[in-house]
């Protein structure tokens, strides 16, 4: 307590920083922002040029705009389905892994039982393996149970190489509600699975929420499991159908562009409404240890 | 950290004696263990048939001639592949690369993370434009950020040699995904774009959990900014920064994405990393057991890599690593 109270005058103090440390700090964060944006920037535009444009100027405005790539492309059916695909798989994805992990994870959170922290352990070890090592094995399982070609091939391991991470965030928040919580509910006659459902998944959203996107993000750049999975055009996420395109069109490079900067499009809208969400979920772990 | 729940904060209902309350309590119904297994079982199932199953298969088929057909394979050769592993150049040069890759990942790409992330720190104009879009080529796909950069690497139409030709150092440039002396870094490149942000958002979220106060008295102390960052920051984010270790050696490993999408592993294997090497076996030349002894080979890497560097590195800030490790690069 004495140092909060000592705190706030030390803290006030003002830094000195001459302005040409600030004019360098600067310097630095716009070469990086230029590092970042000038590719995006490039694929764009680069999107609205023609191939001969793109060859002679590289850098400039496209001149004169050509929207056909873009709108080709939107036209097109395929751009749509992959979209929906990618959509439908990413979402069958997050409810299956976070209501699975949820359930795992109430009870390592609140049950005391013999065991627990072996199959804790048990979960918490997936993590240290690469998805790729599993990766063969996983489509011989998949060809012999019948599910290549079927979203489930995709979305059933995809949840469930999603659970470590799922379960160890999920515990760690259900095991902050306090217990004089579950003890009311309790003596009011709620069985664990309606304390469960009725009282702690309401009071996780904010976990359920960071989590899920997680879950989505993972799925939704997800393309090893894909591209092992489906082999008919119908069923491809985007990262296929991007990477399908790329084959297809090897020569049409402002058309290439043109697919990439789409295909982008719905990750960063989804980072631009979710970024809180996205950063705390990955940092959550990291500055607990 | 705490303790297991049942052991925690009861009201004063039980006997403080009791090691386990719950019980003494008696009133509570359903904590037995139908309940424990009716909540579990799903996830246990489905992480028992679809994670370490298919671990266990591996394990098995590596041990066999296999062309993948045919139910379980039947002709057995013991470690052979494995024998066959350790003279296979590729396989070795994947290993060499893997450990070229990792040395850059952590002597570069943290490096840049670190030093980016104690400057949006400090008190600059649009940090928090400069914090969202550094940590944006995150969100995107490995294979959008790899289709992407075939394209800025492009000897024709590429951005980077353009780039080069108008800042004056035009004869650098270069075929960078078809010359073997400059594909790994290229592609070393490509996987730091896509990747400084996050250990940049990991390391900016530790540093702002240290209180300024430690900071501001070690120069009030008069330690120069150096020296405070030395021993007082540098210290205070030494669990961050070997959780991003530990996270960056082990996304390394499986690295497939982004090199299968810009050279497929090639020119002559100069970027081929284990994964591809796999992929290569498994899937396109039909030799499966051989292709689940590399699968093996990673999976034992991993494993030996992380139980030493829990053992002598992490020690007690495991459940960190374990919390963002499936994220990084799933």
């Amino acid at each position: 307590m004495s140092t909060r109270t000592l705190a706030p005058a030390v803290r006030r103090r003002p830094r000195r920083r001459s302005p040409a440390v600030t004019a360098l700090l600067h310097a630095i964060c716009i070469l990086i922002g230029l590092a970042i944006i000038v590719p995006i920037i490039y694929g764009a535009l680069g999107g609205f040029k023609d191939n001969g444009q793109l060859a002679n100027t590289p850098f400039g405005l496209p001149h004169p705009w050509v929207p056909s790539n873009y709108t080709d492309i939107l036209a097109s059916s395929s751009f749509w389905r992959q979209l929906g695909n990618s959509l439908l798989i990413a979402i069958a994805t997050t409810v299956l892994v976070v209501g699975v992990s949820a359930m795992a994870a109430f009870v390592f959170a609140r049950f005391a039982f013999r065991g627990r922290e072996f199959f804790f352990t048990l979960f918490a070890m997936g993590l240290m393996f690469p998805f790729a090592v599993a990766i063969l094995p996983l489509f011989i399982l998949l060809r012999t149970t019948g599910l290549l070609g079927n979203p489930l091939g995709v979305i059933l391991p995809q949840a469930a190489f999603g659970l470590p991470i799922t379960i160890i965030v999920l515990r760690g928040f259900f095991r902050e509600i306090p217990h004089e919580i579950e003890e009311a509910a309790t003596v009011d006659g709620c069985t664990p699975f309606g304390f469960f459902w009725k009282i702690l998944l309401p009071m996780a959203r904010p976990a359920l929420a960071t989590v899920s996107v997680l879950a989505i993000v993972a799925s939704w750049n997800n393309f090893l499991l894909p591209l092992v999975v489906f082999n008919e055009p119908s069923w491809w996420t985007l990262p296929l159908g991007v990477q399908q395109f790329q084959g297809q069109y090897a020569s049409d490079t402002a058309r290439i562009l043109a697919y990439v900067v789409l295909a982008m499009i719905p990750a960063l809208a989804l980072y631009s409404v979710a970024e809180r969400q996205l950063i705390g979920g990955l940092t959550a772990g990291a500055t607990k240890g | 950290m705490s303790g297991p729940p049942a052991t925690r904060t009861r009201t004063a209902v039980a006997p403080a004696r009791a090691p386990r309350p719950r019980r003494s309590a008696g009133a509570r119904q359903g904590r037995g263990w139908p309940t424990i297994a009716v909540f579990m079982a799903p996830a246990l199932i489905l992480f028992v048939a679809v994670v370490i199953g298919p671990i266990l298969l591996a394990a098995y088929t590596s041990l066999f001639k296999w062309n993948g057909f045919g139910g379980l394979p039947k002709d057995f050769i013991g470690l052979d592949n494995f024998r066959r592993l350790i003279d296979d150049d590729v396989f070795i040069g994947d290993l060499w690369r893997g450990l070229i890759l990792i040395l850059l990942s952590v002597f570069v790409q943290l490096p840049v993370a670190l030093g980016l992330a104690l400057l949006l720190n400090q008190k600059i104009r649009g940090r928090a434009v400069y914090r969202v879009m550094f940590f944006a080529p995150y969100v995107l796909s490995e294979v959008i950020t790899a289709v992407l950069f075939t394209m800025v690497l492009s000897p024709e139409v590429g951005l980077a040699n353009n780039v080069l030709e108008k800042v004056g150092l035009g004869s650098l440039a270069t075929e960078w995904l078809s010359d073997p002396a400059t594909v790994l870094y290229a592609v070393f490149v490509v996987i730091t774009w896509k990747y400084f942000g996050f250990y940049m958002i990991l390391f900016l979220a530790a540093r702002q959990s240290i209180p300024n106060e430690l900071t501001e008295a070690a120069s009030v102390d008069g330690a120069d900014a150096w020296r405070t960052f030395r021993h007082v920051t540098l210290p205070l984010l030494g669990p961050t920064i070997r959780i991003a270790v530990f996270l960056s050696v082990i996304g390394t490993i499986q690295l497939f994405d982004a090199v299968w999408v810009l050279t497929g592993g090639g020119p002559v294997n100069a970027s081929e990393t284990m994964a591809i090497t796999m992929f290569q076996y498994g899937f396109r030349r039909y030799e499966v057991g051989y292709a689940s002894a590399i699968s093996m080979a990673m999976f034992l890497i991993s494993l030996v890599f992380a139980l030493l560097y829990q053992r002598f590195v992490l020690r007690r800030d495991m459940e960190g690593a374990i919390t963002v490790v499936r994220t990084t690069r799933a």
